[in-house]
């Protein structure tokens, strides 16, 4: 919190001198112009309140390749990308590293201006300012210029976030920052500073495990690194873990079929009496097909699913009786059981 | 106000709270470089001058927001979506602790803007308008207003930050409150900022806030706040002064992005001035009122800044061969439909509405405004309602202004007969003679005559003119009868002097009077000298009308033009050099 607080502070003296640059900085206008033309609109699958169909991504690479988050917008046969210069190509995705959530895409052009990842400066420090370029609420169309805000780098902490039910998978360092970059759209945007240098990646829409805010925040250069290399390697996915412990239904009172089948289907075989299960009404030959909205197949699924819920979530549960769906509210998941 | 609402505004009382450690005493920043404490020190005094040009507006229960002073006499600029819940009179704060009565004048509810004039005062402080086509991404800003209406003693909050975009296109909420060619600023603006200024590093104003994307946070600033720009506010100024209910401006053909990126136009009305200049289906779009047109978005943000019925040049791109056409605009709404969106407003309430200040539900907001609202004393004498128009007292004032600027440069009244003569640029001598009977002129091809004293739509004369005379006729008449007498004579507000060299800065604009007097139609430009420099007149409607460009002034009587160049659609009728001219004072 102090050092969140000396980071605000530092943030205003710039501005008492009524301008952005320092004094042996290049004038914002030219820095903002020139780092922006790095930076391109992405446009995939989505359109769903919550789930945009849009994204901003990071040329880092003259012959096209790209940098941006891995996510839903990416699951479609076509994904349209933007340059800055309004020129639309079709971008092919190379791949992902599912723990970073970042992904390499391709587009065929040549002569790129582009940030050069191998010259990335290193890490930096609480009070950096910054500038975020990113395509947010998808204002900028064709050749116009992505959204620039200015702001500080409040805080270099781990991520504990999650979107949803789901954890966030990565657990690393990033930038946390001191202007509204979660926004629609921004994810995949480019933070650079006061020279125009990329320091970071605009991550995805996020909200902090500990106390549920949106969280802005930006994935640090060195993990764009990181994270490119292990995709174009190829050894992304082994990177990949899945770090959300399952949680058992007997907690909340709801006994499954026993998980005899490769994908037992979630049946629910009986329920404790006086049980959160029982209260909400939950009965025994229920089908459960959804945890929180998200469809679920099999028992292992329903405990994953659960899983993913932070202790406290309200567990909603889309169960199938008789031919009829049915909706019912477990109340707070309690705590899982230590492994 | 709503939780979120409630925690950003402890914020932004937290960050107030900061302010003075921030800028500190002279005594505490010892050691502190004498160029940033200069350089604080003008930042100070420009946000104390637009501090002084602040208004917090207060529209009843219904909400309120901000707005700026532009002008000593008291005209301020505010959205139409702050002062509709307020009607035709509110009262208004300024950040020297003082309450004023302020009566509505002119509204543009496409462009989401509305004038207002506080009353009281001739000394008010004001803001002047920047050319905003040169803020550049990465100028340093700040807005002035009222957010969540926490001015309770009338002094503004400022919030600082950048330029973010420029011309962006907003589409419309609803089917009006379109935000084109806006400015976008990382600047906090959150209900209430509505209608107060963004101003530059020197405290000049480049846009009025009035818009924000707000999502999954409730209705507080994100970061993305938008302003409409100083020079589409500076095109509609004359509009809004004349107390009229604005209207922007279509082209009469929309346009989309072809295979290969062009912007063509995938549709056009064959009663448009644009399709009988000869625009076509399938023609490229390049350049609209002396700006490029590469992109739909661009197109749409040329045309938001437009006020219906300018003249603006249009280049297309036909077969490889580009072309050129001076096109006139429509309006994009009939009268009608413009009267219906101000009175209902239930729409824009919803697109942008101003918080409500206490937190209880908002009231259902009338069907109707009442047709004879009460008026307060103070505003009393300043309202008159009158169909197509916001406040039909300030037109009146307009065309008395203009009429006394027409008067000055005419000199004493001359009644008598008028006679210019000279010779056409085409070779030949022509002679014009005008008075209250009749209409004369003698060419190489022969002489035409009118009777000024009966419908001059009978005869477009001289023949291929369009109505030449007529339009002389009305010039005299307005000249030695004044506007308020001729016919009916309003104020239509300014258009660029000459639409060929249209500045997009918005730099020559003249004073436009519209006049309907016996069959025919006239709009008259007029400079702020006082000289007339064109007249189109229209013998009917949906026609080409004649237009005659007064170029130059004689010496020896400024209300003369030295040059006078008739036009009709895209036919040139004639360039009349004048080499002799005289108006006698009569004897009536």
């Amino acid at each position: 919190m102090i050092r969140t607080a000396a980071a605000c502070f530092m943030a205003l003296l710039p501005c008492l001198a009524g301008t952005l640059a320092g004094a042996d900085e290049p004038a914002p206008q030219s820095v903002i112009a020139g780092a922006a033309r790095k930076v391109v609109k992405l446009y995939g699958a989505g359109g769903l309140r919550g789930l945009e169909a849009y994204q901003s991504g990071i040329l880092v690479s003259p012959d096209g390749r790209i940098l941006t988050v891995a996510s839903t917008v990416l699951d479609s046969e076509q994904l349209d990308c933007v340059l800055d210069d309004g020129r639309r190509f079709e971008a092919r995705l190379v791949g992902i590293d599912p723990r970073r959530e970042l992904a390499v895409l391709q587009i065929e052009a040549d002569d790129l201006p582009c940030f050069a990842l191998e010259e990335l400066p290193a890490a930096v420090p609480p009070g950096t300012r910054v500038v975020a370029l990113s395509n947010m609420f998808g204002v900028a169309a064709g050749d116009e210029r992505v959204t620039a805000q200015r702001g500080v780098i409040a805080a270099v902490v781990p991520l504990e976030a999650r979107r949803g039910a789901a954890e966030a998978p990565f657990r690393g360092a990033v930038y946390v920052l001191d202007c509204t970059t979660n926004n629609p759209g921004s994810p995949g945007g480019a933070l650079v500073d006061a020279r125009g240098r990329l320091v970071g990646m605009i991550g995805k829409e996020l909200r902090s495990t500990a106390a549920g805010i949106w969280l802005n925040y930006a994935l640090p250069a060195s993990e764009l690194i990181a994270g490119s290399e292990a995709i174009l390697v190829g050894d992304a996915a082994a990177v990949a873990t899945a770090e959300i412990a399952p949680f058992d239904p007997r907690l909340l009172g709801a006994i499954l079929v026993p998980d005899l089948l490769d994908r037992t289907p979630p049946f629910v075989e009986s329920i404790d009496p006086g049980s959160a299960a029982a209260r909400a009404g939950l009965a025994a030959d229920d089908l459960v097909i959804a945890v929180g909205g998200r469809t679920v197949t099999t028992r292992a699924g329903v405990e994953q699913a659960l899983g993913g819920l932070a202790e406290g979530d309200p567990v909603k549960l889309t169960v199938i009786r008789r031919g009829s769906l049915v909706e019912l509210d477990l109340g707070p998941r309690p705590r899982g059981a230590k492994p | 106000m709503n939780a979120p609402g409630r925690r950003a505004a402890s914020i932004v009382a937290a960050l107030a709270a900061l302010l003075p450690v921030a800028a500190g005493r002279p005594g505490a920043a010892a050691g502190v470089d004498q160029a940033v404490l200069a350089a604080e020190a003008r930042r100070v005094e420009t946000i104390r001058r637009a501090t002084a040009t602040a208004v917090a507006i207060f529209a009843g229960a219904e909400g309120g927001g901000s707005g700026v002073l532009m002008t000593a006499d008291g005209y301020a600029l505010t959205n139409f979506h702050v002062v509709q819940p307020a009607g035709v009179a509110m009262t208004c704060g300024l950040a020297d602790g003082r309450l004023y009565d302020a009566v509505l004048v002119g509204l543009d509810p496409t462009g989401d803007v509305a004038l207002v004039k506080l009353l009281g005062r001739d000394d008010f402080p004001f803001a002047t308008l920047a050319d905003s086509d040169a803020v550049e991404v990465g100028d340093w800003c700040f807005a002035a207003g009222n957010p969540f209406l926490l001015a309770t003693d009338l002094v503004p909050s400022i919030s600082a930050g950048i330029v973010s975009g420029t011309h962006r296109y907003q589409f419309p909420a609803g089917t009006i409150l379109e935000y084109a060619d806006c400015i976008q600023t990382d600047a906090a603006i959150n209900p209430g900022n509505s209608g107060g200024g963004l101003f530059d590093s020197a405290g000049r104003l480049i846009g009025i806030n009035g818009r924000a994307s707000f999502e999954k946070r409730g209705r507080v600033n994100v970061g993305a706040g938008y302003a409409i720009s100083a020079n589409q506010l500076r095109n509609f100024m004359g509009c809004l002064r004349g107390g009229l209910l604005v209207d922007h401006a279509t082209l009469g053909a929309t346009v989309a992005t072809a295979a290969d990126g062009r912007v063509v136009v995938s549709d056009i009305l064959d009663t448009s001035d644009a399709w009988r200049r000869g625009l076509r289906y399938d023609d490229e779009i390049v350049s609209l009122a002396g700006r490029p047109v590469r992109t739909v978005n661009a197109f749409k943000n040329i045309l938001g800044t437009l006020p219906a019925g300018w003249q603006v040049p249009l280049a297309y791109r036909r077969d490889g061969r580009r072309q050129e056409m001076l096109v006139r605009l429509a309006g994009v709404h009939a009268p009608a439909e413009l009267a219906r969106i101000v009175a209902a407003g239930d729409e824009s309430r919803q697109a942008e509405p101003a918080p409500p200040p206490d937190g209880k539900p908002r009231r259902q907001p009338a069907a109707r405004q009442q047709p004879e609202p009460l008026l307060p004393d103070a505003v009393r004498g300043l309202y008159e309602a009158r169909p197509g128009f916001t406040n039909h007292h300030f037109n009146l004032v307009e065309r008395d202004r203009v009429a006394k600027a027409l008067a000055t440069a005419g000199g004493a009244p001359r009644r008598g007969e008028w006679v210019l003569s000279g010779t056409l640029a085409t070779g030949g001598e022509f002679r014009i003679e005008l008075s209250d009977t009749v209409a004369t002129i003698d060419l190489p091809t022969g002489t035409s005559t009118l009777d000024a004293t009966a419908e001059l739509d009978a005869s477009p004369e001289p023949p291929g003119s369009g109505g030449m005379l007529a339009a002389l006729v009305l010039w005299r008449r307005l000249a030695t009868e004044g506007p308020a007498a001729v016919g009916r004579t309003i104020y239509r507000g300014t258009a660029p002097r000459d639409p060929r060299a249209i500045d997009p800065s918005g730099g020559d604009l003249v004073d436009v009077l519209e006049t309907a007097v016996a069959g025919v139609e006239g709009r008259v430009a007029i400079d702020p000298e006082g000289a007339v420099v064109g007249i189109d007149l229209w013998t009917a409607p949906d026609q080409d009308p004649c237009e005659i460009r007064f170029v130059g002034r004689r010496e020896d009587d400024p209300a003369l033009p030295a040059r006078m160049v008739v036009q009709r659609g895209p036919e040139s009728f004639g360039t009349f050099v004048v080499e002799r001219a005289e108006r006698t004072g009569g004897d009536r």
